[in-house]
């Protein structure tokens, strides 16, 4: 059984939009992800009491929930509830999103609290004002520092991505699926759907990789450090 | 170089965290262009004394004066005067992800506002003050212990401090590197910048101070110009814990 067989050949073109729609659902999740994780940092580490407690509770009921359990209850229920009738597809990259905003805003305060005290008080002893301290200071090294970790929710997104078959976007899973269901061949399909995934998830890999490179330090974190 | 001018005033500090009451009431006068040198056991309040004076420790009570304004109990304003009082502090505490340029510039163009050719300008001139025109480019992380303490020094200086507090600028470099950093030190005491430093670089001190403050728990138990130290009634003690510092 030869991997090029016409099925797979055939089956191609119609794969094709099922990899745009995982690669849109991966990289919107991530990049709402972004937006939210690192204010939700600022504010984990800086906030006062009350903001704190808003930020732990969000991550833990986001963190606590099956990744199924929180897209039905966003499909079923959170936005019709809200009359908000969007696309499955918008509404599984915004719980995706969602989700990793809380994973993301972890690993992003983990990287904060990781830069030594020192560097506040010599920004502050220059005359820099807390925020500008944070802004300039703080939060360039944190970014840096967080960068290995967060490219690796890249991968974590792209696996879990294929969940929003169950409300029916259509995903690359979804799509192999629909042909499996006219053509029959289960097996060639489902391999060239993993061959896609790995390949997605590797060259992803690949390229943030590259990206972590270009932001190191020079000297930084090489042999002993200061 | 020293002029009757009262720059900073110290009143009645005290702090305390928690039972440990670390300043007990410390009191002192600088005058422009005076170098005083702080010695002592560990644990006695020099380094939180130093912070006292540009508030990164809100002492409990107690005044500082700087050019006759106060600085305590400022407001947003102690951003102002923490622009006039640099910080030099024994792990340097540079910013790792900027060049040494970098370093200097930032303070100019953020808190400063200047320009960028302006603040290229005033860095460059101030790495080169402390030998450091053929590092302009590098990170921290690829300067030696000296070259990034005489860094540290030149990015203070760039804010144009009224006085420069030094918290053992050399306490974590070998000899070699602490002879470099002195150099530069000494220069800026004989060039008239007024310099508050905790040191244990007794040759050093005894040479460059215009007066030497022993403080023991939490007070300054003695003080006088360092010709004294040898001889006067004033540092009984101080000659004490130097003694016992050589042996
Ligand atoms: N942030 C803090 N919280 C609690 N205690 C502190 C804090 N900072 C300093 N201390 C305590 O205050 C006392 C004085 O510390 P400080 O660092 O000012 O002493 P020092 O004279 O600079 O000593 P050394 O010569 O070892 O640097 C010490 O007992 C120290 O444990
Ligand atoms: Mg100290």
């Amino acid at each position: 059984m030869s991997i090029l067989s016409q099925a797979v050949i055939d089956s191609l073109p119609y794969l094709f939009p099922g990899i745009v729609t995982t690669l849109g659902l991966v990289l919107i999740a991530l990049g709402i992800g972004l937006v939210m994780g690192i204010p939700m940092a600022l504010i984990h580490v800086y906030g006062s009491r009350p903001l704190q407690y808003i930020i732990k509770t969000y991550v833990w009921i986001f963190r606590g929930l099956p990744i199924l359990v929180l897209l039905f209850l966003f499909y079923f229920g959170i936005f019709p509830l809200l009359g908000l009738y969007i696309s499955a597809f918008w509404i599984a990259a915004v719980v995706l999103g969602f989700r990793t905003a809380a994973y993301q805003s972890e690993i992003f305060r983990g990287a904060i609290i990781s830069i030594h005290d020192g560097q506040m008080l010599a920004a502050r002893s220059l005359g820099m004002s807390r925020s500008q301290a944070i802004l300039h200071v703080i939060l360039p090294q944190a970014l840096r520092n967080a960068l290995p970790g967060w490219t690796n929710e890249y991968p974590i997104l792209l696996t879990d991505s294929s969940v929003c078959y169950a409300i029916g976007v259509a995903e690359l899973l979804t799509r192999g699926n629909q042909i499996v269901a006219r053509i029959h061949e289960p097996m060639t399909i489902f391999i060239l759907i993993a061959a896609i995934f790995i390949i997605l998830n590797y060259s992803g890999q690949w390229i943030f990789a590259r990206i972590e490179r270009r932001y190191r330090i020079p000297g930084y974190g090489e042999g002993d450090s200061r | 170089m020293m002029t009757d001018e009262i720059i900073l005033r110290v009143e009645d500090i005290h702090k305390r965290y928690g039972e440990n009451e670390v300043l007990k009431g410390v009191s002192f006068d600088v005058q422009r262009g005076e170098t005083k040198v702080f010695i002592g056991p560990s644990g006695t309040g020099k380094s939180t004394l130093l912070r006292c004076i540009n508030q990164l420790t809100v002492p409990d009570s107690g005044y500082i004066w700087l050019n006759g304004e106060e600085v305590t109990h400022a407001g947003p304003r102690i951003n102002q005067y923490r622009q006039k009082i640099g910080m030099v502090f024994q792990n340097f505490n540079l910013f790792d992800h900027l060049t040494a340029l970098g370093n200097v510039e930032i303070a100019l163009l953020r808190v400063k506002k200047m320009n960028r050719q302006e603040a290229r300008k005033k860095a460059l001139m101030e790495l080169e003050q402390v030998g450091l025109s053929d590092k302009v480019n590098s990170y921290p992380a690829e300067l030696s212990g000296g070259q990034a303490q005489r860094l540290s020094i030149a990015r203070a200086l760039a804010m144009d401090p009224e006085v420069i507090l030094f918290d053992e600028p050399t306490s974590s470099l070998d000899p070699e590197l602490t002879r470099e950093v002195l150099e530069v030190m000494r220069r800026l005491a004989r060039n008239g910048m007024t310099m508050l430093i905790v040191t244990h670089e007794m040759g050093f001190a005894l040479s460059v101070a215009n007066e030497i403050l022993f403080m023991e728990h939490g007070l300054i138990v003695e003080k006088g110009p360092p010709s004294e130290i040898p001889t006067s009634q004033n540092f009984t003690r101080t000659r004490q814990f130097l003694g016992s510092f050589q042996d």
